[in-house]
């Protein structure tokens, strides 16, 4: 009967898919249309092929397959991210590189490199180790069955689609949340079935309390989907097009997408990665966290801080003062937790401090903890408003921006996966300790010749821009501005060759390391308790 | 530490948790974004803002569609530096039938919010075909394919209506003479543009890129050419509340 619902209802969605397909108004639309009929062409299938089989795995073993997956996604994802991102360093320094192309020039490939990075290497970063946190720290398997697995694809899908709009000019220019209305109602689905699966398995936990990297994972699941649903609504111009009108207008819109925008930094890349932070330290460095009760200030001011940040994007525009004002006072007060956070994860190794010297992956970590404490007290200098008025719609935005990805969401992500690899596919260590050095070096020296050239970049721009000369004459024009950068564009663009090289290095490493190119361990199907 | 002693609760029932998180999100939120609907300097309404003719419309689409906003902004601070190079500082106002809003973030190239009129029309066509033929320090990329593209007012009503529903106010002769108006800005020679002008005061009708037809290339350059032109400053009066 089930079965039989499941057969039918993918067969109306491939039909539906197919129509649209046909009806389409433009080709980002058609060609979803048709990435969407396969999707469910190969449910349909896989459904079928599943018949007559037990569905019901041993509820006594974690569900780590979901978690595999998400670790190659990741992986695979990042270095697609990081090409990007290295392809249009370079347009930006030699802009024949745009190859008179739309689906080549800048303007299409730049969110895609931001999408990439974030939700694509961040997102699966972030679903593949709660998923894994969540069960151990709760000592229960995931809760809902396939659900795991309908959230792992149904994410890559939406990233698929994503990206796949981009380059054929579809975006409802929101940035960080450019995805066309159809995408977006399809993430909502994916996310709230991601939240469902998290409080559901937090539910039938057999620990009486819930360890704090759940707290955090949670905070930042369910922000996420308020943040996504407020900012997204939009009225589609038709039902067979990917074009819509974002509901918000101007002011509006510009605060709400900085409400976004600066949460989706606070959520997706903070309070979710610091989830990563309180479960893989301590494992790693196998020190319980230094401070109970630092963890329940520094999580409680951090969310509640970290949503009135968004005005700091917007200084000196026509958002009224006192919304800029406000904006700047929180995220003056947020260095605060932010520290608190590091410090918490930092003291952790009180005691362990020497397994830095001969731990690179703990080294990982605790490096991203400490570029996450720089860029988490640059964030609030760069907030006020003085500052700002200096560094804002310049470079030294971009070059904060990546100090804090690359640094702590970039290496503590590596840290994580040199972490998981082993036990999940239950290999004794990792295939080359020393390739993850040489991952740690590339990568940190990649990201300080990048901050670094975007620090100076950033302020040379904001200065000349503002230079007048004694008769109160602008002294620069843009282009001017535009030629001073070029030195610095090449030195970011090899910053982003070195960061790009390490994730290859590590990419190898881990592959060689799943296949067992060193020696195997006894499999642990781990028990549950 | 008494309070946090009792944290414990918290941390053993996974819905209060969840509730007690939301709860403490939504806070900022709302303070920042509610009140932006409601107070004078937010929702003034400046004369000569209106919202965009058919033709400026499917040129902001263009915009949007490729990104233009990524490298330029559209929001003048109201800095000595910025006033001088772009001209008056930007009003909320004249962003307000802005579905979405195009204010960007960064200034890979200059600020957009007062461009028109500032080049011709023949600049912008050069401009687009190879940026460095004007500009030698210019890094944009060429957008050579806006000439090759043609492109027609077929869905623009379609468009129009979406955006009347997310509150830009067309009337129903505007989206009835949408295509019409489409026609009329692209090429004044051949069709009558008195209608458009009364429906969208200070429309630029001219064919804009100087090749028979009408291509994406229109559309654009119509759309920068309006581009902070519809306030005029020397009547302009700022409300004391600013």
């Amino acid at each position: 009967m089930l079965n039989g619902v499941k057969i039918a209802g993918l067969g109306i969605l491939i039909v539906f898919f197919a129509m649209a397909a046909n009806f389409g108004q433009d080709a980002a639309y058609q060609l979803h249309a048709v990435l969407l009929a396969a999707a469910a062409t190969a449910v349909l299938v896989h459904v079928i092929r599943g018949f007559g089989r037990s569905e019901a795995a041993p509820e006594t073993v974690y569900m780590d397959g979901v978690i595999r997956y998400g670790v190659v996604a990741t992986t695979l994802w990042g270095l697609v991210g990081f090409s990007m991102g290295t392809l249009i360093a370079w347009q930006l320094t030699y802009p024949e590189l745009n190859l008179g192309l739309p689906w080549t020039s800048f303007g299409r490939l730049r969110p895609l490199h931001t999408s990439a990075v974030i939700f694509a290497f961040g997102g699966n970063a972030l679903i593949a180790t709660s998923f894994y946190i969540v069960q151990r720290t709760c000592a229960v398997r995931l809760w809902g069955g396939n659900a795991g697995w309908f959230v792992f694809w149904g994410y890559n899908l939406f990233i698929v689609l994503a990206a796949t709009g981009y380059v054929l000019g579809s975006t409802q220019s929101k940035e960080y949340a450019e995805p066309e209305w159809y995408v977006d109602l399809w993430l909502t689905i994916v996310w709230v079935t991601y939240l469902a699966v998290f409080l559901g398995t937090l539910v039938k936990r057999r620990e009486p309390h819930i360890y704090v990297a759940n707290w955090f994972l949670l905070a930042f699941i369910v922000t996420v989907a308020m943040l996504h649903v407020v900012n997204g609504l939009a009225v589609p111009v038709s039902v067979w097009g990917s074009l819509s009108v974002p509901l918000w207008p101007g002011v509006q819109g510009a605060m709400v997408q900085w409400w976004y925008g600066h949460n989706a930094v606070g959520f997706f890349l903070t309070a979710g990665f610091l989830g990563m932070m309180y479960y893989f330290i301590p494992k790693q460095a196998e020190r319980p966290v230094y401070s109970y009760k630092l963890s329940i200030i520094h999580f409680w001011a951090l969310i509640f801080l970290y949503i009135w940040a968004g005005p700091h994007h917007l200084h000196y525009t026509a958002l009224p003062d006192w919304a800029q004002i406000l904006g700047m006072t929180f995220s003056i007060i947020l260095w605060m937790p932010s520290w608190g956070g590091m410090i918490n994860g930092l003291m952790t190794l009180q005691g362990a401090w020497d397994k830095l010297r001969t731990d690179p992956v703990l080294r990982m970590l605790v490096v991203s903890v400490g570029f996450y404490g720089m860029s988490t007290f640059e964030g609030p200098v760069m907030s006020i408003r003085a500052v700002n008025s200096l560094s804002h719609y310049t470079d030294w935005t971009i070059g904060h921006v990546h100090s804090g990805a690359l640094g702590w969401n970039g290496m503590i992500t590596f840290g994580a996966l040199y972490y998981l690899v082993p036990r999940l596919w239950n290999r004794e260590r990792l295939y080359s300790l020393s390739l993850v050095s040489w991952h740690f070096w590339l990568a940190t020296i990649g990201i300080v010749l990048y901050a670094s050239s975007m620090w100076v970049s950033g302020m040379m721009q904001g200065l000349m821009w503002r230079e007048v000369d004694e008769q109160g004459f602008l002294v620069n024009s843009f282009a001017d501005t535009v030629a001073a950068l070029f030195p610095m564009y090449v030195v970011r663009a090899l910053g982003g060759v070195l960061y790009l090289t390490g994730g290859i290095i590590m990419a190898y490493n881990l592959y060689k390391t799943a296949v067992g190119a060193g020696v195997t361990a006894p499999a642990r199907a781990v028990a549950a308790e | 530490m008494g309070v946090l002693s009792k944290h414990g609760i918290i941390e053993r029932n996974a819905f209060l948790l969840l509730l007690l998180s939301f709860l403490v999100v939504t806070i900022g939120g709302l303070v920042q974004i509610v009140p932006l609907f409601y107070l004078d300097n937010t929702i003034e309404e400046v004369e000569g803002v209106r919202p965009y003719s058919p033709l400026e419309l499917a040129g902001r689409n263009i915009y949007v569609r490729e990104g233009c906003y990524l490298c330029h902004s559209q929001m003048i601070r109201t800095m000595r530096d910025e006033q001088e190079r772009y001209g008056h500082y930007s009003l909320a106002a004249e962003s307000m039938y802005d579905h979405p809003f195009q204010w960007g973030s960064k200034r890979t190239g200059p600020d957009l919010a007062r461009v028109g009129g500032r080049y011709s029309d023949a600049w912008h066509v050069a401009h687009f075909n190879n940026p460095r033929d004007l500009v030698p320090e210019s890094i944009m990329p060429a957008y050579p394919w806006f000439a090759a593209t043609p492109i027609t007012g077929d869905r623009i009503a379609a468009i129009m209506r979406a955006n009347r529903t997310a509150g830009v106010p067309y009337t129903d002769a505007m989206i009835a003479a949408a295509a019409a108006d489409f026609a009329a800005q692209a090429d004044p020679e051949n069709e009558d543009t008195t209608d458009l002008l009364a429906r969208y005061p200070k429309a630029v009708a001219r064919n804009f890129d100087g090749e028979p037809g009408t291509s994406e290339l229109d559309a654009v350059i119509a759309y920068l050419q309006m581009l902070g032109t519809l306030v005029d400053f020397s009547t302009y009066t700022p409300v004391p509340s600013r």
